[in-house]
Parts: structure tokens; sequence; C-alpha cells
């Protein structure tokens, strides 16, 4: 027997878990509305309102200098996780993204002697198919994501590490390259990282509310024993999103390396939990089959400022910016688990 | 019932697959225990044995936590910043002495465990996403109590961490007994079957009128305190509070002894023994690699290796 529940013990623990919440009240559609427009716009409402009052209360926030250095900062972690967002959305999870985005930076940096052509692709690939083996032995072998992710991100490091002689060789990305060009110049004013994220977004956007694969990924993560009913190949679409997280941790390391000019290799260090965090606090449900990749975007964003605003008062040092993320992570997956069981029962 | 269905050809392979899982770990252990005798120098002296078990007893602990937590079909993210938040409470309160220190590490340890507890058990949150709050703002705590590494010079925990009784390390003989008496709740005591019910299937333990949520509370309260315990005691070992790194990646160090010993991520069934054995085999397996000057780049190839072979053995074993 597999690690998937067969249909009749999927349908004894339904029936089980409906005698269990039996008792909760059951929310009119209006509130079911309502619930469903905080999920999805909540962490934009409280973007707006922090990014209000922090204008107001710092000169120096809204300054078009400290909006466009968030933006770029913002870029990379967003680039993974948009990744990220595919993943939960199927009820998977990827720790490896910030061993990927790391190993993604070196191999950039290593390979733009070779032209920027290589310095992106190689990453792309390397990274690519770390997820590959990720979603093989995800979906074939049916081993836990969480485990599976936590290994890679093992890995990942180990391989980079050993790329750089244990972290002491440093890969500058050459001057006046391409690549330089795409990770620290402008257009328009706008940081080219930035143009390259909200590209990345809509494309992801669309895929995944137009696409047949976009159709899949809700359906595998909604329930994946009712999308195999329905013909969904749930093994491939597995393996698609865990691809897609690597190549896009490998293509934000590129780009965060074109953007510093060197592969640094003490970065991605706690940046899959940066990533989950904002995935879950932009409306994406940790167990799946319910996600906006816009909501993403804004969770990015959100963690950013809060962190830029605990720069701004000088007198907090930055462990504050990891109590604040933290509490604010505990409150949204409050709000979300308490918003989702009124839901369940409609 | 997992057995039952399986065609008498493949019959083989699935008792192979079975006693590898069960027993994988021990032979792993006893594998690179016979390597390291044969080929690495001055590894066979007591005063070796005696650095990696010291170095190895903080990790066994938290693990035996974790396994708890594991059993509910849980998990605990935030044990590392558990330890840090040890640290650095010890650091604080040790002007007052030792036991008032220590009685305050447990408090904040009790909170921690309390607020990861009402998460899980009573707002119903995933535990990976209800311990992932703890663990990205936990060592933000640690660090505003105390911003960095601090000395302590404190005879009493000086004597925690390096002292012993009859030749053994209190580390040792601490982990040890925590060991004996986490292995013996689960297998003795109402609370650890209806532990081990709650991880089988929770639905139908409520059904049956458990106690579920407070089951739930006590182990996700009893995995802080025995991480507390693991970092008081790495901070008495250092003979200094360290909560930027203490317990850095601790948790997935944890998560890979329990697996690794045999405890499926599925919940239902605890391996205390296999536990210790995991946490073992990786500090034997990260000291092989040093001591035959690899580089420690090598050690998390290795250990991510160890890990996907230990869950792929341990792949359809458990309830489902």
């Amino acid at each position: 027997m597999t690690a998937t529940r067969t249909e009749t013990e999927e349908a004894v623990a339904r029936t089980e878990k409906e005698l269990l919440d039996a008792a909760e009240p059951v929310g009119s559609s209006r509130s079911e509305r309502l619930s469903a427009l905080v999920q999805q716009h909540g962490a934009l409402a409280v973007l707006v309102i922090v990014s209000a009052v922090a204008s107001l209360s710092f000169d120096s926030f809204a300054t078009g200098d400290n909006l466009s250095n968030m933006a770029t900062s913002s870029a990379f972690l967003a680039v993974v996780a948009l990744g990220m967002t595919f993943v939960i959305i199927t009820g998977g999870i990827d720790l490896s993204v910030g061993s990927l985005f790391a190993l993604g930076g070196v191999l950039a940096a290593w390979g733009s002697q070779y032209g920027t052509l290589v310095a992106l692709l190689l990453p792309m690939v390397v990274c690519g198919l770390i997820g590959v083996v990720n979603g093989l032995l995800i979906a074939r072998s049916r081993l836990a994501p969480f485990i599976v992710t936590l290994a890679a991100m093992l890995g990942a490091r180990g391989l980079m590490l050993s790329l750089t002689n244990e972290g002491a060789d440093t890969y500058l990305v050459k001057k006046g390259s391409f690549l330089a060009e795409l990770g620290q110049g402008t257009t328009l004013g706008v940081g080219n990282p930035v143009w390259i994220t909200l590209v990345l977004f809509v494309a992801g956007a669309v895929v995944l509310r137009r696409s047949r694969f976009g159709q899949h990924v809700y359906a595998v993560g909604g329930n994946e024993d009712a999308a195999a009913l329905m013909g969904a190949p749930v093994a491939r679409t597995k393996i698609i999103v865990y691809t897609l997280s690597g190549v896009l941790a490998g293509l934000a390391g590129a780009l965060n390396a074109a953007w510093l000019a060197s592969g640094v290799t003490i970065l991605g260090n706690g940046m899959e939990l940066e990533a989950i965090s904002a995935v879950v606090i932009g409306g994406t449900l940790l167990t799946g089959g319910l996600g906006y990749v816009s909501g993403s975007l804004v969770g990015v964003l959100l963690l950013k400022v809060i962190q830029n605003v605990i720069n701004q008062i000088g007198s907090l040092d930055s462990s504050y910016q990891q109590v604040v993320s933290g509490a604010f992570l505990a409150v949204v997956v409050i709000a979300q688990t308490w918003l989702g069981r009124r839901r369940q029962l409609l | 019932m997992a057995e039952a269905a399986i065609h008498p050809a493949a019959l083989d392979r699935a008792r192979v697959l079975q006693w590898m899982q069960t027993y994988g770990v021990y032979a792993g252990v006893a594998v690179l225990l016979v390597v390291n005798i044969a080929v690495t120098p001055h590894f066979l002296s007591a005063e070796n044995f005696r650095t990696q078990a010291v170095q190895v007893a903080p990790v066994i602990i938290v693990a035996l936590g974790m396994a708890l937590a594991i059993g509910t079909e849980g998990i605990d993210l935030s044990v590392g910043a558990v330890m840090a938040l040890a640290a650095s409470v010890t650091a604080l309160y040790l002007g007052y002495g030792l036991v008032p220190a220590l009685l305050t590490v447990a408090v904040f340890a009790a909170v921690v465990g309390l607020a990861n507890g009402a998460l899980v058990a009573w707002v119903g949150v995933q535990p990976i996403v209800a311990t992932l709050a703890l663990m990205v703002g936990g060592r933000g705590i640690a660090l505003v109590l105390l911003p960095q590494l601090k000395d302590l010079h404190n005879p009493g925990l000086a004597s925690l961490g390096s002292g012993d009784v009859l030749g053994i390390p209190y580390l040792i003989v601490i982990a040890a007994a925590l060991a004996l008496l986490v292995a013996f709740v689960i297998r003795r005591t109402t609370f650890g079957r209806q532990l081990l019910a709650i991880g089988d299937n929770r639905a139908a333990a409520k059904l049956a009128g458990l106690p579920v949520r407070r089951v739930l509370m006590l182990v996700y309260v009893a995995c802080a305190l025995l991480a507390a315990v693991a970092g008081v005691l790495a901070t008495a070992r250092l003979q200094a509070s360290d909560p930027t790194s203490l317990g850095n990646l601790m948790e997935l160090s944890a998560i890979t002894a329990v697996v690794v010993g045999g405890t499926p991520l599925s919940g239902g069934r605890v391996n205390i023994a296999g536990t210790v054995a995991g946490a073992v085999l990786i500090q034997l397996l990260t000291a092989t690699l040093i001591k035959h000057d690899l580089p420690p780049s090598w050690t998390q190839i290795a250990q991510a290796i160890v890990i996907v072979l230990a869950v792929y053995a341990a792949r359809g074993r458990g309830k489902r």
C-alpha cells in the first residue's frame, strides 16, 4: 500500500471530519464571500496600511531611492516565492530553494566568464535537474516532500560548498557584461530585476489561471485522488512543479549574483522560510488547492516593508525583524485556519 | 496489512526492505564503527568515544522530543530556536544562581511549547506551519534578549557541561536517562498509548473520547522542554551563551535522526532506540568524513543521501 489514501479511506476520513466539525457554525454565503475576500486581499490591505503609516512616520521611506532599493531587493525573493506558490498549491513544500538560490548564484558567477547565456542557463539547468530529482522522488516514489527537499537542501549546499573550495573562493561577475547590466542596470528608472520579476509573475499568473497545467496544479492540491480519477496527470504535474521551483530558485540566484557582481556563498540561508512565509501571508493555503500568485508578491513586499521599517527605526536591532515576521506569520495562519474552517462546510 | 497485499514474488524484496527499515540504522552504526576501527587512527580510544558521545547527546535529547511530535503525525520546527532561547535566558538569569536560571528556562520553554500546542490542538493549524512561526520568531526573541555571545562563569553550569559520574559525562547520563524515560512513557503509560492513537488516526481518537487536545498540548510542551534541556547542556559545555548559532539546523538533524531511526512521518509509531541510533549514525558519519580530512561539504551530501535512503526504505510502511 502506498503513502496516499485509497478512496474509501478518504471517504471515511471525510465523514469523520464532518462529524467532528458538525458542531461548528455554518456561515451564510455572504460571510463566505467575505472570508474569501479577506483571504485573498487581506495581505494587500495590511501592506497598504503599513506603507501609509511608514511613509507618514519616516521621511526617508517614500523616497524614490528607498522604494526602488526595496523593489530590487524584493525581486529575488519574489522569483523564489513564485515557484514556491506552485509547489504549495499542489499541497507540497520545497525546502531546497535557499540552497538552490546560493548554488545558482555561484554557478552564474562562475559561468559568466563564458558569456551571459551560459551564466543564465547553467544555474537554471543544474537547479532544474535537482528539482526534477525532488519531483521524481516525491511523485513516483511517494516520499514526503518535506524530507526529500530537506535532503536536497543539504545536498545542494554541499555541492555549492565543494564548488567554491568550502566557501573560500568567490567568483566575480565580469564587469560591463550583459549579465551585469541585467542585474545592475535600470529601465525607465526601475531596476531590471524588477521588470524581469514582473514579467515572470504575469506569466505565472496566466499559466496558473488560464492553462490546463494550472488547472491540474489546483486539482492535485485540492484532492489528489479525485484529480487522478478525473484524469489529471498527478505525478507529471508534481514533477513539473518541483522542476519549476528549482529553475526559478536558480534563476533568482543568478540574477542576485548579477546584481551583487559576485556569487556569494553565504546567501540563501533561511530563504526557504521567507519564501514560505510570503506565500502563506499572501493567502495560499499550505494544505493546497487554493492560492494566488499575486498574493505571494504582496507577501514578499510586506516582509520587505516590515524589514525596511525596522531598519528605519534605528534603535531597534534587526532581531526584531524576525520577531515581527514570526508574529505576523502566526496571526495570518490563525486567521487563515479560522476562515478556512468556515469555508470547508460549504 | 500492507504486507498481506504483497505478491509472493515480491516477498523477498519486501522482507529485505522491512528488515532495512527496522534494523538498517543499527547495521549502519555497526558498519561505520567497524570501518572506523579498521582504518581511522586513534578511533578506538576512550577519549574519542567520549568526545563523540558528548557531541551527540544534545541531538539525541532534541530528537526524543521530535519523535513524540512525529508520533502524533506532527513536527516541531522550533526546537533550534528554543535551544537559542534557552541559552539566552540561562545567560540572563545565571546571576540569580543556577537553579533559578534553569527554572526560568523551563518556564520560557513551557510557554513556547504551549503556544505551539495551542496552535496545533486548538486552532487546528498544521504543525509544520504552527511551529514555523516560532522557528522564525523564536531566535529573534533570543537575540533581542541577548544580542551576542556571552561567556558564562558559573561553577555549577561548568560542572554540568564537563563533569562526570563514574567516568561517564553528565551529558551522556542525562541523554540516556531521558531516552529511557521517553521510551517508558511511550510504551507503558496511558499518555503514550493515547499519543500513538492520535498519531494513527486523530479523528478516530477524538470519536473514541481520547483527550486529543490535552495530549497534543503536552507533546509540544515536552518537545520544547527537551529542546531547552539540550540548549542548556550545549551552553554548559561551551561555557558560553551563543544565541546566534546555537541550535542552527537542529530541527533538521533531529528530524533526520528520528526518520533514519525508523519512525514513520505518518505517525502512530515511535521508535526511541532507533532515534538514538539515528543520531549516533549521523554523528559517526560526520566524524568519519572529518577524520579522513574530507571537506565538510561532503558531510552534507552524505547526510542527504542517508536521509533519502532511510525514507525510501521506510516507504509504504506505517499506517497508510
